[in-house]
């Protein structure tokens, strides 16, 4: 802390607060989904909450405390990072989840890729031709 | 001081029941997919963990190590995923 802070330094201190604390309920509501939600896709959507919103939260955070402009660069460089793998990894469970047979059918309104696969197992593409 | 303590003992509950509810999770599972994704959220609570101490106490030490543990969570991810859809096609 400065020896005498000034309204500024309040401020930017209150808002960094108020990041760290959203960023932190962030995780808090994704362990609440993990629990109560019923199948591994609804589990999925509460999951991405801390990892994407959740992050930059707290990196605002770091940045707001740090007060400087050069460190927006490396955090941004952190998010982004976050953010391209988050979608990938999160593709790769969905895509196993379904093949696997864990995806609750009932629990669904709309099955797009069904329509596909089962064109796929008849030998023809999706909108009716032949292979 | 007092202010930013009492911002580390709040965020100290949070993260804590975050992280008991995922680990609940992966004990009871059902199936492997849940267990990965929760493994995957308790790597994004020690990501919070580690930005906030570098938030209160001013300093990027620990930028390092957040990135290292997203690509873990990443890595771990999409192995286990891949490891799933082969064994059962």
């Amino acid at each position: 802390m400065d020896p005498s802070p000034t309204p500024l330094d309040l401020l930017i201190d209150l808002l960094s607060i108020v990041c760290i604390l959203a960023g932190c309920l962030m995780s808090l509501a994704a362990a609440i989904g993990l629990l109560r939600f019923p199948d591994l896709l609804s589990r999925m959507h509460a999951a991405t909450k801390p990892q994407v919103l959740g992050l930059l939260l707290l990196l605002t955070a770091v940045g707001l405390q740090l007060r400087s402009w050069a460190v927006v660069p490396v955090l941004l460089v952190a998010w982004i990072f976050q953010l391209l793998t988050v979608p990938v990894a999160a593709h790769m469970v969905g895509r196993a989840g379904y093949r696997t047979r864990h995806v609750h059918r009932e629990l669904l309104t709309v099955d797009e890729l069904d329509e596909v696969v089962q064109s796929a197992a008849r030998g023809e593409t999706p909108d009716g031709r032949p292979e | 001081m007092t202010g930013a303590h009492a911002v580390l003992v709040a965020v100290g509950v949070i993260l804590t029941l975050a992280a008991g509810g995922t680990i609940y999770r992966i004990a009871v599972g059902p199936s492997l997919l849940d267990r990965v994704l929760a493994a995957d959220v308790l790597l994004a609570v020690l990501g919070a963990a580690l930005a906030t101490e570098m938030a209160v106490n001013r300093h990027l030490d620990n930028l390092v190590l957040l990135i290292a543990v997203s690509v873990i969570g990443f890595i771990g991810s999409v192995a286990v995923a891949r490891f799933v859809s082969d064994r059962r096609g």
